[in-house]
């Protein structure tokens, strides 16, 4: 089925704030997704990177490979530090300005938690977006707490794989009463642009939750990445939804009322989550019993987003 | 205008009349009064800051990264433990070279809890590329808040003012708070000379791998020794504008002294009056008290202490496993100088114990009576 592109043309082809020099490795999502973020987000953006494989590859001193100003910040203070730029603008009577956070999954679900938590908390002005490749890619494949129940990395070898399930970073950022709470891939460009796009226009904080191949952790081959990804989504082991915070009436007191969830893919047929595992290295070591049980968690949170979304 | 103040609100005053863009800050014991003040001049519109009520002192200093990068005017305080989160910041902030303005009220950290005064936490940052000035009233907190902007924007170094907790902090004094219009001309505001811009992206804290790295942290000590050659123009520059004096150390009584004793902090307070009661019965004994602690100001030391016979140190800080952290730091400036005097290392106060007059005294007929230092320092007045 070919389906029409909406990304206006002259955006997709001429509205580029990427530059050759980009060494991540081959088949690696974090670029194009940056690409369509930038495309999204416009020349008026901030990119703040804590620690990440993004920090490292976006070019080393004197080099950059984006064309929009960045601050690289400790690991653990990518939210904040966001959070000072965005006031010092503000200060500056800077007007139509983003600052973006660009943070792995470490940066994000872990060592960046704690500052995430606070800058949610204030509902400051930024958008954190987590490139999620589900370890700590960066330092050679460790486990993290976005690493899926029965992977493999070099924390979790064979003989104790991860027994542990993901944690549920959309639940918490939920909680915290956010602006705009999306998941985006880049295996659906036009959904992940629209949502940049929104997300630009909307006041306070905003999290997009990417999902992000990695080849060589995942342990797939580097030219399978959109393929996979979309697996990822049609498998609903990772599915595209956003939250948009639903004007509240002041007799209202039912919190769940504050939230609007709209499902923006659904899977085309019922693809069984064991395709989306057998296709990965990663969960070589996952059995079928594994897989089944999985399929049940999948099903049910599958069941339960789709009730929230009415 | 004179008014009576706390240590902590002359802070408060100096970052007010400094006219910083965006404060961030995180409540600990003793330095919580110095934001409070602030916020409330904030939500006031005695000052037009932008306050961000970080969740920790970690976040407090990384607020600043961003805020100080976009080319505003920035402070934070914090104390003890606070200090100590922050300490991977603190290298970091320094090494961007962002001209933050931070004031650390001294409290001691350890094992056990204790909120007051002792300066292990700001000496144990000595080595993150931070300017560190000790003050000993309210007035040279004040006065040194707004000299600190222009030492910072001047050689793009953050700088540090360190006071003892309570005894400074919370001890009201008589303090001339500046008119508005005389600090403007002191410190214009801050341009940056890179900041963050759309029309010139730049990357900032980028990735630097060997081939660069070195020479980048070369750089910082330029930027430490040509902060050291600046200091006196700001002083002289301020002595101008303001009649008061704040020089790289300060000495009392120093001219046919021969024994001269080191202190930091409010500990001089009380070592000014045991100097005068000693020298009333005949003692020479005098006074210096460190300012500028980094960069350290090698010459200005060597040449207080040339004619010394003997040099007392008293540290209320303590690096366990040698001493005390300002007497090391006095013989490591010594050894260079040709002039050679004993130093007498003497630890006290940690944690808020008093210091007295009579206890300065107590030190200094103690090293009258002895020949030579020993190895190890004096922890005077421990309880047996």
């Amino acid at each position: 089925m070919q389906k029409k592109f909406e990304i206006p043309r002259q955006v997709l082809v001429e509205q580029d704030l990427m530059q050759p020099g980009i060494t991540s490795c081959q088949g690696c999502a974090a670029p194009l997704s940056m690409k369509i973020a930038l495309k999204a987000l416009g020349e008026r953006t901030v990119v703040v990177f804590p620690a990440c494989c993004f920090a490292v590859f976006v070019g080393g001193y004197p080099y950059s490979s984006l064309k929009v100003p960045i601050i690289h910040c400790p690991f653990e203070t990518s939210a904040v530090v966001a959070s000072g730029a965005a006031a010092a603008l503000s200060v500056r009577g800077e007007k139509d300005t983003v600052v973006m956070v660009w943070a792995g999954d470490g940066g994000t679900f872990d060592i960046g938690m704690q500052a995430l938590s606070g800058a949610a908390e204030r509902n400051e002005n930024i958008l954190f977006v987590c490139y999620d490749n589900e370890a700590y890619m960066n330092t050679g494949i460790q486990r993290s707490s976005a690493t899926p129940m029965g992977a493999w990395t070099t924390t979790t070898p064979e003989g104790c794989i991860k027994e542990e399930s993901k944690k549920d970073i959309e639940q918490i950022m939920l909680a915290h009463h956010i602006s705009y709470m999306a998941t985006a891939s880049a295996a659906y460009p036009d959904d992940m642009f629209k949502k940049f796009q929104k997300a630009r226009g909307i006041s306070g904080m905003k999290f997009i939750h990417l999902l992000s191949a990695c080849p060589p952790g995942w342990r797939i081959d580097p030219a399978h990445t959109i393929k996979i990804m979309r697996l990822a989504t049609q498998t609903n082991v990772f599915p595209i939804y956003e939250v948009c915070k639903r004007p509240v009436s002041a007799d209202t007191e039912q919190i769940t009322e504050e939230w609007q969830y709209t499902i923006n893919v659904f899977p085309e047929k019922n693809v069984p989550v064991g395709s989306y595992f057998k296709s990965q290295g990663r969960f070589g070591l996952m059995t079928d019993e594994m897989i089944q049980s999985t399929q049940k968690r999948v099903d049910r949170k599958w069941q339960e987003l789709v009730e929230k979304a009415g | 205008m004179k008014k009576a103040i706390k240590g902590n609100h002359a802070v408060s005053h100096g970052v007010r009349l400094s006219k910083v863009g965006v404060i961030s800050a995180y409540p600990i014991t003793p330095q919580t009064t110095i934001v409070e003040a602030l916020s409330e001049m904030c939500a006031g519109g005695e000052l037009d800051a932008r306050f961000i009520k970080v969740e920790s002192e970690h976040s407090a200093m990384a607020a600043l990264i961003g805020a100080a990068t976009a080319g505003v005017r920035t402070f934070t305080a914090t104390s003890g433990n606070g200090l100590l989160l922050m300490h991977e910041v603190l290298h970091w902030t320094a090494g961007a070279r962002l001209p933050i303005v931070m004031a650390t009220v001294n409290r001691a950290v350890s094992g056990v809890w204790n909120i007051w005064a002792e300066q292990t936490d700001s000496l144990a940052q000595r080595d993150t590329g931070w300017i560190q000035i000790f003050c000993e009233s309210s007035q040279e907190l004040l006065d040194g808040v707004i000299m600190a902007y222009k030492l910072a924007e001047k050689v793009m170094l953050p700088v540090m003012i360190a006071y003892d907790a309570f005894f400074l902090s919370h001890t009201t004094e008589i303090v001339d708070i500046p008119d508005q219009e005389p600090v403007d001309r002191f410190i214009p505001p801050y341009v940056p000379p890179v900041s963050l811009s759309f029309d010139n992206p730049r990357m900032f804290g980028g990735f630097f791998a060997t081939d660069y790295f070195y020479e980048h942290r070369y750089t910082l000590q330029l930027a430490a020794q040509e902060a050291l050659a600046y200091y006196p123009e700001v002083c002289r520059e301020f002595t101008r504008d303001f009649g008061r004096t704040y020089d790289l150390i300060e000495t009392y009584r120093t001219e046919d002294a021969e024994i001269i004793l080191v202190t930091a902090g409010a500990i001089t307070s009380v070592s000014r009056i045991a100097v005068d009661q000693m020298q009333g019965r005949g003692v020479r004994v005098g006074l210096m008290k460190l300012r500028l602690f980094r960069p350290v100001p090698v010459d200005c030391w060597r040449k207080a202490l040339e004619k010394a016979t003997k040099v007392v140190v008293i540290d209320r800080n303590l690096s366990v496993g040698l001493g005390g952290i300002f007497a090391s730091e006095i013989r490591s400036v010594l050894y260079g100088s040709a002039h050679r005097p004993p130093i007498y290392s003497v630890i006290a106060g940690l944690g808020g114990r008093d210091v007295t007059p009579e206890d300065v005294e107590g030190i200094l007929n103690h090293v009258i009576a002895q020949d030579k230092p020993s190895d190890a320092p004096l922890f005077w007045g421990l309880k047996k």
